[in-house]
């Protein structure tokens, strides 16, 4: 299948080894991918904070870049929410019955990382071994907006020599929330420690997640208090087929 | 008209006000802990419904029918309450609304001193009305134990629901003892519910006008709804001489039947009940049974002007559980107080803007990371972060009608990013700008006293610097170095 490759403006420049992850899992499945290199940012970042007028022109750019794409795979589960929440009301406030049309066919091809590998292409075993602890943070967005349930845990439990951790209270928000992280620091840093207390307890080795915006979040707390704890997108876990070190 | 809810035009934003309360650690474990217990029976009672999902929808149902007509069911209320003996008054405002209250409670004072016995009203709260009515030289009990621990200690409510959900009961032990002059009270719940009860118990005998909010108006009978725990809202609806009801009017529902979905939402979202012990339904007047005079305030104060569009309508549906403000993790961490507003938590954030067309509490709608778990515990399916969201695009569309906000250093970075994101060329070479202007900040690995608002990321938490490749960097390399052939093998 040839599957096109959104791998999000800020794992592009942020986080390049989720998007290489991404693209080794595909393409040891058998899969063609394709990076359209005109792709910048879905308009999120925008949206959420209350720049539509902004986010409208970047909502119509992702549309026509990927306006052709068989399958499109995004390894960030908050801009798939932005795409599957808001698109389409953007477009139909916008009054344009062909915008409103081309987003209403593109939606169905849309998938989050591990919603296409569990839902579209029906695998659970990508053939990884991750000889690590590892604990599971689902990101709000993957949780509540595009209900990823257990496709996540599913793709763990197919990972040879890892060993999956429960987190407590894991369906508590890490504090990230956009610019929420700055206009409210202080608050999103209480949530945040709360979040790390947690995963501390469980002596996990690495915490994964969906959306690196959260790991980023989750990064800077436990690197600030020198733990030695890794975060890594799933999609890097994934990626891994033998034993390191 | 002059629309006002509580003291938000005095109070400081939130990100201000925040940082004051996650200072308090006592006001934090009392938050959390209460907030821990309250999601627990939420989640064991709910999770006793198979018909949940259904009865969300169908309370959804019912608000946005009765929104969209709420013209004619205020008028079907109206009618009916008037019939059966009552009698409606209809309040543009705040002030408006006390003043109808304090004429009726001078009216039937006549000689006597002029007090009131209150059950737990938000509503009163909105509109100040205990300042209004001490200014009119009227004593006002509250008879709702939470309400009156945050009445007598001079506090504000921190909760919709547990007004004094920020107190434990060590704390309130202290009040009581010197309000009520007990010296040797105990801290066991049972020695202050014992307290408090001796000492309402004469005022329930004593003072002949009571005020009321509820929770449901029924236009089809013209009957007052309130659902409470202690049974001192009963006392405060059945014994007095004159019962004033202070509405707001989305209260409304069209019909008793509706309640059968509200009356299965309310308690278990509220408290984890799967019924209030105390369930108060009162139609009009009856000679010889309860209260002989009977008003009904409706009041207005910025609803109608939600009504316009179906975005900020669907706030009005609230039906004031709190669920939202136990299952938010911003809530979790600050409490009440910090919201500015007597609405707190996510519906908080949505309702106290919108009322005051966005004079006051302008913070609010970004006090939240948009986590959803207050849409997902909604009884009545408020998309509380889609209304955020719509808000937060209000407020940016207005600050740019002035210079200082259209020239605020987020909007014109916001601007340059989408013009950025407009143009992979423009977009490239932004990642490599990146790549030359963080070495400046960088230290041992990390970035480190970020300038503007990324500086409020590295106050408190690491960051790593752009990487030297990024994807896009990556993948050109690949496509020059490997044949597709390659790619897969």
């Amino acid at each position: 299948m040839r599957i096109a490759l959104f791998v999000a403006c800020y794992n592009d420049t942020l986080f390049p080894e989720t998007g290489i992850a991404v693209t080794r899992v595909l393409e040891r499945l058998g899969h063609t991918v394709e990076f359209p290199i005109e792709q910048t940012c879905c308009g999120q970042m925008h949206y959420n904070t209350g720049y539509r007028t902004e986010a409208v022109p970047l909502v119509r750019r992702f549309v026509s870049t990927f306006r052709d794409a068989e399958i499109v795979c995004v390894p960030s589960a908050s801009c798939v929410a932005m795409i599957r929440e808001h698109y389409e009301l953007i477009a139909q406030q916008e009054s344009d019955p062909g915008f409103l049309r081309e987003v209403r066919s593109l939606l169905p091809r849309i998938f989050e990382f591990s919603e296409l590998l569990i839902e579209r292409l029906g695998v659970d075993d990508v053939g990884a071994t991750f000889p690590h602890s590892v604990t599971y943070h689902p990101s709000c967005h993957s949780l509540r907006m595009l209900h990823v349930g257990d496709a996540p845990y599913r793709l763990l439990r197919k990972v040879r020599k890892l060993e999956l951790i429960e987190l407590p209270n894991r369906e508590q928000c890490c504090g990230f929330g956009g610019t929420f992280a700055v206009k409210n620091a202080d608050v999103s840093v209480a949530m945040l420690s709360e979040k790390n207390k947690e995963i501390l307890k469980t002596g996990a080795e690495v915490i994964t997640a969906l959306d690196n915006s959260c790991l980023m979040q989750i990064y800077g707390g436990l690197h600030r208090q020198g733990s030695p704890v890794r975060t890594m997108h799933l999609a890097e876990i994934l990626s891994h087929v033998e034993v390191d070190g | 008209m002059s629309v006002r809810v509580g003291k938000t035009d005095r109070a400081p934003s939130f990100p201000v006000a925040a940082k004051d309360a996650l200072k308090d650690d006592q006001l934090r474990r009392n938050v959390r802990n209460a907030t821990d217990i309250i999601r627990a029976k939420r989640t064991l009672r709910v999770g006793e419904m198979p018909d949940w999902e259904q009865l969300r929808q169908a309370a959804s149902d019912i608000k946005t029918h009765t929104l969209a007509h709420l013209d004619h069911y205020l008028e079907q209320f109206e009618r009916n309450c008037e019939q059966a003996g009552g009698k409606v008054h209809w309040a543009r405002d705040a002030d408006e609304a006390n003043a109808i209250a304090i004429a009726l409670i001078k009216q039937y004072s006549g000689e006597h001193a002029a007090e009131v016995i209150k059950v737990k009203t938000m509503t009163s709260d909105e509109i100040q009305m205990n300042e209004a009515l001490e200014r009119a030289g009227i004593r006002a009990y509250e008879t709702d134990l939470a309400d009156m621990i945050v009445q007598m200690s001079g506090d504000e409510p921190s909760h919709i629901v547990v007004p004094a959900l920020h107190k434990n009961r060590f704390e309130v032990r202290e009040i009581f003892r010197e309000q009520m002059g007990l010296a040797d009270l105990g801290d066991q719940p049972t020695d202050l519910t014992d307290a408090a009860r001796r000492y309402l118990r004469e005022k329930f005998l004593r003072v002949k006008i009571g005020i009321s909010g509820a929770n449901f108006a029924i236009a089809e009978t013209g009957s007052i709804c309130v659902v409470e725990s202690e049974g001192n809202g009963r006392m405060c609806v059945t014994l007095p001489d004159v019962l004033i009801s202070l509405i707001g009017i989305e209260k409304v529902v069209p019909t008793f039947q509706d309640l059968e979905v509200f009356l299965q939402l309310l308690p278990r979202s509220a408290t984890g009940e799967r019924m209030n012990p105390y369930n108060s339904f009162w139609t009009g007047v009856e000679p010889g049974d309860g209260p002989k005079e009977f008003h009904v305030i409706l009041l207005d104060n910025g609803r109608t002007a939600l009504l316009e569009n179906e975005c900020e309508r669907e706030t009005l549906g609230c039906i004031r559980c709190g669920a939202c403000l136990n299952a938010c993790p911003v809530y979790r961490e600050t409490g009440g107080h910090a919201y500015g507003s007597i609405y707190s938590g996510p519906i908080g954030a949505i309702l106290s803007p919108q009322l005051q067309s966005l004079e006051h509490s302008r913070s609010l709608p970004y006090a939240s990371t948009l986590c959803g778990a207050c849409y997902e515990v909604c009884p009545v399916k408020i998309d509380i972060p889609e209304i955020l969201i719509h808000l937060r695009g209000k407020i940016v569309r207005e600050d740019r009608t002035t210079l200082h906000g259209s020239l605020s250093a987020e909007s014109l970075a916001m601007r340059a990013m989408s013009t950025v994101f407009l143009s992979h060329r423009r977009y490239e070479a932004a990642q490599r700008l990146a790549k030359l202007g963080q070495k400046i900040f960088e230290r041992k690995g990390q970035l480190t006293n970020l300038p503007g608002l990324a500086g409020a990321w590295t106050e408190f938490r690491d960051l790593r610097p752009v990487p030297r490749q990024s994807f896009r960097d990556w993948w050109k390399t690949r496509a020059k170095t490997a044949p597709p052939s390659e790619k897969t093998s």
